[in-house]
């Protein structure tokens, strides 16, 4: 048992052995099963992109037949959406939301438990598909209609995985609204939140409206494939065409529900680091909400090549760079934060700073798909896989590793290594470029993706990428040891634990946090 | 226990997934109701036109090309009798497509149409079309198969040329699948 919790007569610690993690509803448990839940997914589908990196760093077909390796890019991309990245968010969201807003724990504990624990039965779901007859799906993540009805045994298990992650991070959203909406210390009002707490309360309402269409959208596929219905079958009168459609209605959306969560975790380093208040709270606040309205209204920029009449195009094409501009008020707003300001290059700060360089370089290459012509050219080519992997991976990923290298100290009450630390990121740093860039100069030059072969003036970038792409992959070694390392003990932390560290789980709370917070509510200025 | 406070606020956002389950279904009949409007996918009605007396405006020549799919190369032929023919619109027309069976299975086959340019789909009237019933064939029978249409007068004045396809669905495969 905690001693800062001696003094608290009613309360209690963590059960002891296994079942504290099966039974418990305390939202700083479950926010640590949901991060080292997706810290094993994060490997496992990092291993699934060092077999497609393996079968790609030479022409021809050397390590994998295609269609285990179509199996490959289905799993790994199902599985770093749906297992690594959006897990983590909510595990970062459990952790610190309550801390952050004063609040005991999250509103709904029981069903927190619940969303969490249905995540492992879900993912071996999955994983179970590559054993089966047929393989695991092949089709692309995406899952267009009518290709992916012609998955064999794992098609069933793919649309109730996929029903189950959804039910988890619809569970997850509306406890996350609930906490926020009903559970703030007195004088915490909305426009004082910290933006990690605003970005994802309205990443929350993004998942309560999309996930039960993207649920929909799979369902239909359910009953085209077994019920003879045909939703997508242009000879019962369907359309194809209408999958992409809903698909992308929740899949744009879906790509911000995995990047809002992250500029908020960068909005709470470079203020710290920089010894100075963020540049811009309000507006910040109001650029989120605008970059979250905007998601519903471009979905198909991504199928500018399905057929669309000229008028559609146009209004998705302008749409679509619309939201550049509440992007850009980010982007300038970090940047003036760390102007002039006392910087020091921890960890955390340096993956922040990463983050708002190489997230800006996919936003770039973002923008420049937009515009309908060119991405004529663009589409289905690797320049797409360099755009959403710089955005993922040295957005979303790079925020989560900024995150766990920030609070651990305040989660675990251990220092990590900060040389470890140092290393790792700039293996990351480096590896990552090593891995994505090249990756525009392939797509350029016109080489798909999707494709276990390709032709030979494509042979010298991709092995460059796959050099990067290994270096990259046993780097995360490093960091596993790191968070291990962290746990296990080493340098006591502060209860501020950073100079520069401002907030309700810095200023007020004790490392590491006891296992029941803010039993009573704090007092915020 | 807390849940009591929170009911108000779990019930609007339960609300709120129960709408946007029902709207993803929803977006079926809105996304043809957007085709029709758009013209997207050229899709043309799906049972007969009624015959109308329109005024023929032998002024105005339209070209009308053919052409057949089949879908999952299905083992089947299926072509045109004509590729190409010139109309007038608010004449009435008529042509022919033969199909065969290649195997030596009965079969049940759907041919789907669609129209392009798509804006042209609701200016191109069929009254009679094999794609609007299933057709059935006896073990390697081969049949021709009648279509009438007229171009609609109506017809936007900047469409001169006019595309029809047909694509062959096999339905005993889909029933199995």
């Amino acid at each position: 048992m905690s001693e800062a919790v001696a003094h608290d007569d009613h309360d209690h610690g963590p059960e002891k052995g296994l079942m504290r993690w099966v039974r418990t509803t305390n939202h700083k448990d479950i926010g640590t099963l949901y991060l080292l839940f997706s810290l094993a997914m994060f490997m496992f589908g990092g291993a699934m992109a060092m077999v497609i990196r393996m079968e790609l760093f030479q022409p021809g077909l050397q390590v994998v037949d295609p269609h285990f390796f179509n199996q490959m890019t289905t799993m790994h991309a199902l599985v770093m959406v749906f297992g690594a990245v959006m897990p983590a968010f909510v595990g970062l969201a459990n952790w610190l939301i309550p801390m952050m807003i004063g609040a005991p724990d999250m509103a709904l504990p029981r069903m927190n438990n619940w969303s969490f624990w249905i995540l492992p039965f879900a993912f071996t779901m999955l994983a179970s598909t590559l054993f089966m007859d047929g393989g695991a799906p092949a089709g692309g993540w995406t899952m267009y209609a009518p290709l992916v009805l012609q998955t064999g045994d794992a098609f069933p298990f793919l649309i109730f995985a996929v029903h189950l992650l959804g039910i988890s991070s619809v569970m997850g959203a509306i406890n996350v609204v609930a906490t926020i909406m009903n559970m703030r210390a007195p004088g915490m009002t909305l426009m004082k939140m910290p933006l990690f707490v605003w970005t994802w309360f309205i990443t929350a309402y993004l998942l309560i409206a999309v996930m039960p269409v993207f649920a929909g959208a799979v369902t239909m596929l359910l009953t085209d494939k077994f019920f003879g219905t045909s939703f997508f079958n242009a000879a019962g009168g369907g359309d194809p065409v209408m999958f992409q459609h809903i698909f992308w209605f929740f899949g744009h959306p879906e790509v911000y529900i995995m990047i809002l969560p992250a500029f908020g975790v960068v909005s709470a380093i470079i203020p710290t680091f920089a010894r100075k208040p963020l540049f811009g709270y309000s507006s910040m606040v109001y650029a989120t909400a605008s970059i979250a309205f905007l998601s519903f209204i471009v979905w198909a920029h991504h199928m500018f090549t399905v057929g669309m009449p000229l008028a559609g195009e146009l209004f998705f094409m302008y749409a679509t760079m619309m939201i550049a501009v509440p992007t850009g008020v980010k982007v300038f707003n970090w940047v003036s934060t760390m102007w002039k300001g006392s910087m020091t290059f921890e960890t955390p700060m340096l993956f922040s700073i990463a983050f708002v360089v190489l997230f800006t370089v996919g936003g770039l290459s973002g923008l420049m798909m937009s515009i309908t012509p060119v991405d004529f050219q663009y589409h289905d080519t690797y320049f797409i896989v360099a755009h959403f992997h710089y955005t993922l991976v040295t957005g979303s990923v790079f925020s989560i590793m900024a995150a766990a290298y920030y609070w651990m100290p305040k989660w675990t009450g251990n220092m990590y290594n900060e040389k470890l630390g140092k290393i790792h990121f700039w293996l990351s740093a480096i590896f990552v470029n090593v891995l994505f860039f090249p990756q525009h100069f392939l797509g350029l030059a016109g080489m798909p993706r999707r494709i276990p072969d390709y032709s030979v003036q494509f042979t010298d970038w991709n092995m460059v990428s796959s050099i990067g792409g290994f270096g990259f992959g046993l780097s995360q070694l490093l960091f596993c040891y790191i968070v291990y390392a962290t746990i296990r003990g080493g340098e006591k932390a502060t209860d501020q634990v950073w100079e520069g560290a401002t907030g309700l789980e810095f200023e007020q709370l004790p490392s590491p946090a006891p296992y029941h917070s803010f039993n009573t509510a704090p007092e915020v200025k | 226990m807390a849940e009591g406070k929170h009911s108000k606020t779990v019930t609007m956002l339960v609300a709120m997934v129960f709408f946007m389950s029902g709207f993803s279904f929803a977006l079926v009949p809105l996304y043809d109701v957007f085709c029709e409007v758009t013209g997207l996918n050229g899709k043309t009605a799906e049972g007969p036109a009624a015959i109308s007396k329109a005024q023929v405006d032998t002024d105005r020549t339209v070209k009308v090309q053919f052409l057949t799919n089949l879908n999952n190369q299905a083992p089947w032929k299926f072509k045109a009798d004509v590729y190409e023919m010139k109309v007038h619109p608010g004449q009435m027309y008529e042509t022919s497509f033969y199909a065969q069976n290649l195997t030596a299975d009965k079969k049940v086959a759907q041919a789907v149409a669609s129209v392009s340019p798509g804006l042209a789909a609701e200016h191109f009237n069929k009254t009679e079309c094999f794609c609007f019933n299933e057709q059935a064939f006896e073990a390697n029978e081969g049949k021709d198969m009648p279509l009438r249409f007229m171009v609609n007068p109506e017809l936007p004045k900047e469409i001169t040329t006019l595309t029809l396809s047909y694509t062959f669905f096999e339905l005993d495969k889909l029933a199995k699948q």
